[in-house]
């Protein structure tokens, strides 16, 4: 939060400078899409991940969500797995934190273990889609550097097209390109790049809904990768917002009943 | 009036229970087993090729608005030759009530304490359910209350545990068992209360950054039997269980660095008027990405101890344990961990693998296999194992 006011601070001086670099432009976007979408509170979200390989085969896992806002750090989330059957009651619950390690544990319910796991891999697949950990954490403005490139046009909509360089250092990616829609200041569209700097997925956002008059969210994403021609469709089927939720929802006691 | 109130109540009774079938859910798996031991056993009553089923099945509900919980797991094993793998169990019959900083749960129940993954030292409320996997991972119902009081500085647990349930052991027919089979029906108790001495836990637990701690007490009948030689009803010689009573402090912890994560797990224990330390300490290191893949290999390395040395009732007193666990992170969820426990001081090896595999939306493949390899020593608890080298596949449907 402080962090946010110093660079809203900034922001306003370098508003009013004429010369305005690149980098300064992107980080100013990245702070407006930032403070736009604070004060959710909490949510709880129902989805569905649809995989496909090469070939075109499909298959599909159902996941809740749970998310607390944290102000100040990275949000708290949980996370259960309701298919496929093999994995029903598997529960995830991640602290994640803007600069220190993120917290994750996960609840293996044949055993009934709760297991501190490491968080250093955000690079790899979740539940073997093609959604790296890293694509779908909670995005926080430090998390990257930006370039502003252009102002463009995309499905009919003005965006701002503008380039982030992951500052994580084990990050998959060297660079991403995203084209963030000027009115709701949300992503319709990010490339990522490869650490040979090649073009590896594609990202695009749909069906956009306000919430709670305030937080828009997308309805569907699809993520494609170019390199193994797999690809994964993640259906948000609902979104629920002010459910009152607190720390003790997302502790180690909680990820066990997790249902 | 007393009629109608009694109507009232049976109405009532009713219309709850039709209530909680309607806003309940089930959900299980059953799956069909086959092991084959590759060599002949040590007893002619035993076999080289075993069939066996499974079903396991969950209902839940919820009510209270997530506040409270009902849970029911039953678990039932049909087995073509060995009588005492063919047994049911009530994994859960369980309620749940949430307060703002406390949990209160009563009745049958599963509890994993513990961070290793060689031998689970700390982990003493359940019993070992032997015949469903000789890595003692699988585990009977307890009945318990226990209160959870959630603070900022930890969670504290505590258990009044008061029926005991006994390890279960292959019989007659069945391999994987000590050369005088253990005959059940007769176990020895040190308590004059026997299986309804009750006993008592607190545990605490903890987490600080990267560091997750643990503290355990219990108080009541070991769940590790010793042996006597006896006969059974029929006059064959058999061991008879003995459950002695015990005191155990344990500790765990677990340091997560980036891709490291250090572990140990230690106890004392008094049993048997006798008191000693063992302790499982390691790391695990996972390599992302290998290969230039989405795998991950992780490479898994403890140490097992206990003080007694060669006169410890574990076959583990002084090992080491070696593992490589490949996780392909693919639509189908592949892993594959291979694994040995080496003895340092003599010849024995136990090798393992165990992989699995989704092979369809709701189907899944499980092979084990286990290798018992250089079991010279007579007095090892491994010893009467040492012919019974196995493969076995598991294709579950999970419903």
């Amino acid at each position: 939060m402080k962090g946010i006011i110093l660079l809203s601070g900034l922001l306003a001086f370098s508003g009013a400078s004429f010369a305005e670099t690149a980098e300064e432009k992107g980080l100013a976007i990245a702070v407006e899409a930032d403070k736009r979408d604070q004060g959710w509170g909490d949510q709880a979200t129902i989805s569905k991940m649809i995989l496909r390989n090469s070939q075109g085969a499909e298959s599909t896992r159902e996941i809740r969500g749970k998310a607390l806002e944290v102000e100040g750090d990275g949000d708290k989330s949980l996370t259960i797995f309701d298919t496929p059957a093999d994995v029903k009651g598997t529960a995830f619950l991640s602290f994640t934190h803007t600069l220190d390690a993120d917290e994750q544990w996960l609840y293996l319910p044949a055993l009934k273990r709760v297991k501190r796991i490491s968080s250093s891999n955000k690079s790899g697949p979740f539940m073997g889609s093609e959604f790296a950990y890293e694509d779908i954490s909670s995005q926080e403005v430090a998390k990257y550097k930006y370039r502003f490139i252009k102002d463009d046009k995309f499905n009919g909509r003005d965006v701002f097209v503008i380039e982030r360089i992951p500052q994580y250092v084990k990050s998959g990616y060297t660079k991403q390109i995203t084209w963030l829609d000027k009115e709701m200041y949300q992503p319709l569209k990010i490339e990522f790049y490869d650490r040979k700097k090649s073009l590896l997925k594609t990202l695009t956002q749909h069906d956009y809904k306000k919430h709670v008059n305030k937080f828009w969210r997308p309805g569907r994403l699809e993520m494609v990768n170019h390199q193994t021609g797999k690809s994964t469709t993640l259906i948000w089927k609902s979104y629920k917002f002010n459910n009152g939720f607190s720390s003790r929802d997302f502790d180690r006691n909680s990820l066990k009943r997790a249902r | 009036m007393r009629k109608g109130f009694l109507s009232l109540f049976v109405v009532s009774l009713t219309t709850l229970w039709i209530n909680m079938l309607s806003a309940s859910e089930w959900s299980g798996d059953v799956s069909f087993q086959a092991r084959h031991f590759s060599q002949d056993a040590l007893s002619s009553s035993q076999f080289n090729q075993y069939g066996s089923v499974a079903i396991k099945a969950q209902w839940y509900h919820e009510w209270d608005d997530g506040k409270q919980l009902m849970t029911f797991s039953p678990f039932t094993r049909w087995d073509h030759h060995d009588k005492e793998r063919t047994h049911s169990d009530i994994r859960e019959l369980s309620w749940l009530k949430v307060f703002n900083a406390s949990e209160l749960r009563v009745g049958v129940r599963k509890v994993f304490w513990g961070v290793s993954e060689s031998q689970h030292l700390v982990d003493v409320i359940n019993q070992t359910d032997l015949v469903e996997s000789m890595d003692g991972e699988q585990k009977l119902g307890q009945p318990m209350i226990n209160y959870a009081m959630i603070q900022d500085w930890g969670t504290v647990d505590l258990f009044i545990l008061p029926y005991f349930r006994e390890r279960t052991f292959a019989g007659v027919n069945g391999r994987l068992r000590t050369a005088l089979y253990v005959d059940t029906t007769s176990p020895i108790y040190e308590s004059g209360d026997k299986q309804n001495h009750i006993d008592y836990a607190v545990r605490w637990i903890h987490s600080i950054g990267d560091w997750d701690i643990g503290l355990s007490h219990f108080d009541g009948t070991s769940r590790d039997p010793l042996f006597e030689a006896g006969l059974d009803a029929s006059g064959n010689p058999v061991l008879r269980p003995v459950y002695n009573l015990m005191q155990q402090t344990g500790l765990d912890l677990q340091a997560t660095k980036g891709a490291w994560l250090w572990k140990v797990e230690a106890i004392n224990r008094h049993i048997n008027n006798e008191s000693y330390y063992a302790a499982t300490a390691g790391f695990e290191y996972t390599f992302n990405g290998v290969f230039e893949s989405a795998s991950d290999i992780g490479l898994v390395v403890e140490y097992l101890y206990d003080d007694r040395n060669s006169t410890a009732t574990t076959p583990f007193e002084d090992d080491y344990m070696l593992g490589l666990r490949w996780t392909k992170n693919d639509a189908k969820d592949t892993t594959v961990l291979v694994g040995v426990i080496a003895d340092r001081d003599d010849s024995s090896r136990l090798y393992s693998i165990e992989a699995s595999r989704r092979l369809a939306e709701g189907w899944k493949l499980n092979i084990e296999a286990r290798v018992f390899n250089g079991i010279t020593d007579s007095n090892s608890p491994l010893y009467s194992l040492r012919q019974d080298d196995f493969v076995q596949v598991e294709v579950g449907y999970y419903f």
